[in-house]
């Protein structure tokens, strides 16, 4: 079959009108030939003869009349053993790959493997004979600390494919053809360790979803007490730039308990991924004791980089977690940020002349966002393993207002909201998750009834808080007083986490259950104290021991002792 | 082959269309004897944005394609002059013409970026003391209307250890810019600054080319091994510039009128900040003045979400809370072992202060603590605050140091026992 082609009849920023002979099918990427340069790009729209396409470049010297050659294809990522580790840009270029042919810039219209040219010890797993579908494994490699299992493409279409021949176990190259297969009709598919997959179809082949009813440990106290996420779920973080969404997201890449991490810096800061870049080789994972960056994958589409590409890198993302998803592992995904990418969308939207919704942005930015968080989730696999996807994502609502479209549509679906609080984030109180305006529909760590205890206690004390503002100290009962230091304290001492001290930056579920239980036992207390000097200064050296408490390591003598100081402390003063 | 079109089908605003074949998409054109982008293509229609203004252009004036997209020469001669947004000398030297650069390239490749971890000193301690700049930084000025921060930009213009300095003015008052002029011809720094200016009488289409004028050649020198400090005031009137094109373009506006692309707009320009690895780095101090006010208005805002934190100037100084150099962690322990320390303890107590300050507004009794801390407070507004204090950041801790004993017993400051021994004016007894 002969290539569809096509040429430039229009230029408007990056959307380029195409006329076309013969069959093309929307989503399709396609190539404009611009000179010595192919650029890629996506049919958005097709109208009669002329197909409108999303170029992911720059389309500076793109003139009337230059050749456009489509590919039959839909967007893709190319999946295989060799991706983690590897920094990507949104069309799953490899950066540092880039940097060496291309130097200090990126240069439109060079597109690289992105799988490395490597070779990988191949043990098959099915035999010759074999019913096999697709998602299934044939072999594995064993990639890092994984056993990568190399499956049957995703979108084979389901035709009772048989192995016809399989390679035996050996160092093969990544490329090289591992298996054949067949299906009912006779026609035969040649298989290698690599395969593409359309970054807009979900994968579905496992058995069922499940109720994602696990807590995803982010060894962060307020959000797994507090705020819990879980494996397979969605949480939202919205917040007023530089209230801290990205350190709070690269606390999380850090300290989750999952077996992988993919972070899709989407439309941000180039000096972030950096940080990334450049720290978590160096960090180890207590886990494994390994280094970070063998289990994250980094996808970075900065905010200077062609704003189409912007839209396919959180679908690229998303992709690649759903690929290590049906090896069996649990993924994080989180996406920073995804405002960036509905305003990638509504800039196309307005090249297309759509009628714009509410700040001009489409009319389906909801549905779009509704079906990219439902592709999180935790699955039972064909082989009865369960493993999951769980995605996070920042919004950076204009202006700080949570009313805007963007984190409205997210609010809808997602399963937690982490709100950003820029009161917090001046006040230095980290993570500046919002603590009563935050919530959450999933299992936490500690005992839920616990946990609703000590909310309203916080609430009670924000209210108490905001009175005093207006009748002063003096006009306050000292049991209010109590109850708003103990809301302080439970702050202070548990939400409030210092993510610069080796100890209490990442604070084990074990340990926050039983800290969780101490300072629950302080909050519920009734004390004999009456003097309001009295009492700030019994919750002040409450405080001062908690605090002391949190730099000793879990069940050790020290955290003992510590655990005696502080016990002894706040029973002194309590009524009987 | 240089075709000459004589018929424009339309004037819209500062945009003309013609009919043409082979034009590329950015392309240079002259209307009349003014230049012109191509903006937009539609079949054989044109679209081309007149950078000195549709105004005056006539249905038969000539339209000639140059075939090459927007061009700034780049060359050490350009050290010392005055340009406008389109590259015409403003002052009466030479036009240059010599080793034409492309305005608007790529962005640079994140993995071939470093962490930036040096300083740059401009002897104001608001800023080198408590938000340090750093070198590849990306940082605005959020300012009312009023306030003195082109006079500050030219301080810190003339203060700041770099090799060369751009500045990129649009919409300048005219005696704006002749004060900036007059400014850095006196402090004997013109010799090494390259400024593009834009006045407010000045066509619009100028001013939104300033910025990308401004660093094409900052690039340049930055690849050449220069460290590179690029000053954009105001970029406030860069956005608006933007919104008046995209209007005219009858493109769906977002937020309060702004195209929905405000963001990635001024991304792309700021994002040229860097520190080339080996090379050398363009650091970004824009203004961003705030209509109203109002830091939720869609140009600081977006502003906010690009830059690696900002600058409040308001009465007439840096406020020490808002203020935010993201970067300041990346070198300020490097600096003096006690910088990081007092930066944070001084900043705490003055926060303290202005608790004390509203509790007195509000008629509450004062402590003793509270006396102590209002003392304090003044102290550290009228040695540290004040934009006039010009000294370096070794001086700036000493006097730090001088406040914190005249008002305080050492342990009531909270900082360190062992960092209050070394560093603590008076015997400690």
């Amino acid at each position: 079959m002969d290539k569809i082609t096509g040429y430039v009849t229009g230029v408007n920023g990056n959307l380029v009108n195409v006329s076309f002979n013969g069959s093309i099918k929307k989503n399709e990427v396609g190539y404009i030939i611009c000179g010595d340069t192919k650029l890629k790009g996506e049919v958005i729209r097709i109208n009669g003869d002329t197909a409108s396409m999303q170029i992911y470049e720059m389309t500076n010297g793109i003139k009337v009349g230059d050749q456009v050659e489509f590919t039959s294809e839909l967007m893709s990522v190319e999946l295989g053993p060799g991706l983690l580790t590897q920094v990507f840009d949104g069309l799953q270029n490899p950066l540092p790959n880039l940097a060496e042919q291309c130097g200090f810039f990126l240069e439109r219209g060079v597109y690289l493997n992105p799988i490395p040219d490597k070779d990988w010890e191949f043990t098959p797993i099915a035999k010759v004979g074999d019913k096999v579908g697709p998602g299934d494994a044939i072999g594995s490699v064993p990639e890092g600390l994984f056993t990568h299992l190399i499956m049957v493409p995703f979108n084979a279409k389901d035709l009772g494919w048989t192995v016809k021949s399989i390679k035996e176990k050996g160092v093969y190259n990544v490329r090289d053809i591992v298996a054949v297969i067949e299906n009912e009709n006779g026609e035969s598919k040649e298989l290698s360790m690599v395969f593409s997959h359309p970054v807009k179809e979900a994968v579905k082949c496992y058995e069922e979803r499940l109720r994602p009813d696990e807590t995803l440990v982010t060894q962060l106290r307020c959000i797994d007490t507090f705020l819990p996420v879980a494996k397979g779920g969605t949480f939202c973080v919205p917040g007023p730039f530089g209230a801290g969404k990205t350190v709070l997201q690269h606390m999380e890449a850090k300290n989750s308990a999952v077996d992988i991490v993919i972070v899709a810096a989407c439309g941000e800061r180039a000096g972030e991924v950096v940080e990334v870049l450049k720290e978590f080789p160096e960090l180890i994972d207590p886990k494994t004791g390994r280094s970070l960056i063998e289990r994250t994958i980094i996808i970075c589409n900065t905010s200077s980089m062609p704003v189409a590409a912007r839209e396919a890198s959180v679908y690229t993302a998303v992709t690649m977690a759903e690929y290590y998803r049906q090896m069996g592992l649990d993924v994080l995904l989180l996406a920073d940020s995804t405002s960036r990418w509905a305003q990638a969308m509504r800039e196309m939207s307005g090249r297309l002349e759509e009628i714009p919704g509410e700040e001009a942005f489409p009319a389906y930015l909801e549905s779009v966002i509704a079906a990219f968080y439902e592709r999180a989730g935790k699955v039972k696999l064909k082989n009865g393993k369960t493993a999951s996807v769980t995605i996070g994502g920042t919004v950076s609502p204009a202006g700080g207002n949570f009313e805007e479209p963007v984190t409205q549509a997210t609010l809808k679906v997602v399963g937690a909201f982490h709100g950003l609080s820029r009161e917090r984030s001046d006040a230095r109180k980290y993570p500046s998750i919002h603590p009563i305006d935050s919530w959450s529909k999933y299992q936490g760590v500690a005992d839920m009834e616990k946990v609703e205890v000590a909310r309203s206690i916080l609430k009670k004390s924000t209210e108490i808080n905001q009175m005093m503002k207006v009748i002063g100290e003096e006009g306050t009962s000292s049991e209010d007083y109590i109850t708003y230091q103990k809301g302080e304290l439970l702050d202070a001492v548990y939400l409030q986490q210092n993510s610069f001290d080796p100890i209490d930056n990442a604070c084990s579920p074990e340990r926050q259950i039983y800290i969780f239980n101490v300072l629950y036992d302080i909050l519920t207390s009734k004390y004999n104290v009456t003097e309001k000097r009295d009492i700030r200064a019994f919750f002040n050296q409450i405080r001062q021991e908690f605090l002391d408490w949190h730099n000793t390591e879990f069940g050790s003598e020290e955290f003992k002792a510590q655990e005696i100081r502080l016990t002894d402390c706040y029973k002194s003063k309590v009524s009987k | 082959m240089q075709k000459v079109y004589t018929k424009i089908e339309t004037i819209v605003g500062n945009v003309v269309t013609v009919r043409a074949e082979g034009v590329k998409n950015g392309d240079l054109a002259l209307v009349g004897d003014s230049y012109a982008t191509v903006i937009k293509l539609d079949k054989d229609i044109v679209s081309l944005q007149v950078f000195a203004g549709a105004q005056g252009v006539s249905t038969t004036d000539t339209v000639k394609f140059l075939g090459r997209p927007m061009m700034v020469s780049f060359s050490d001669h350009l050290l010392g002059r005055v340009f406008t947004g389109s590259g015409v000398p403003r002052d009466n030297g030479p036009a240059l013409t010599d080793n034409m650069i492309p305005i608007g390239g790529p962005s640079v490749n994140p993995a071939k970026r470093i962490v930036p971890k040096k300083m740059i000193r401009t002897g104001i301690p608001m800023i080198d003391m408590f938000n340090t700049l750093v070198e590849s930084q990306k940082l605005p000025i959020f300012s009312v209307s009023g306030e003195p921060y082109n006079q500050l930009l030219a301080r810190i213009a003339l203060q700041a250890e770099v090799d060369v300095i751009i500045l990129g003015g649009m919409g300048l008052k005219y005696d704006d810019y002749l004060s900036f002029r007059d400014a850095l011809e006196k402090g004997g720094a013109m010799s090494h600054t390259v400024m593009f200016v834009h006045t407010a009488a000045d066509p619009i289409v100028e001013c939104s080319l300033v910025p990308d004028m401004s660093l094409a050649v900052a690039e340049q020198f930055a690849l050449e091994g220069k460290k590179v400090l690029v000053l954009l005031t105001d970029m406030t009137n860069f956005a608006d510039a933007q919104k008046e094109m995209a209007i005219t373009m009858e493109q769906v506006p977002s937020n309060r009128g702004y195209p929905g692309d405000l963001y990635s707009c001024l991304a792309s320009r700021y994002e040229k900040a860097v520190d080339f690895e080996g090379s050398g780095s363009i650091t970004i101090l824009g203004v961003t003045t705030m209509p109203g006010d109002d830091v939720t208005h869609p140009v600081p805002d977006n502003t906010g979400y690009i830059t690696e934190g900002q600058y409040y100037l308001k009465n007439g100084h840096i406020e020490p809370f808002g203020s935010l150099s993201r970067l300041k962690q990346n070198v300020n322990d490097a600096t003096r072992s006690d910088h990081r320390a007092l930066m944070d303890g001084m900043i705490r107590l003055y926060s303290s202060y202005k608790e004390s300050l509203e509790k007195k507004s509000m008629g509450f009794l004062m402590s003793e603590w509270d006396e102590k801390l209002i003392k304090y407070g003044e102290l550290f507004e009228s040695k540290l605050m004040d934009l006039s204090v010009n000294i370096p950041l070794e001086d700036a801790l000493d006097l730090g140091w001088e406040i914190l004993a005249e008002c305080f017993e050492p342990n009531e400051t909270g900082l360190k026992t062992s960092l209050l021994n070394e560093r603590w004016p008076k015997e400690i007894g």
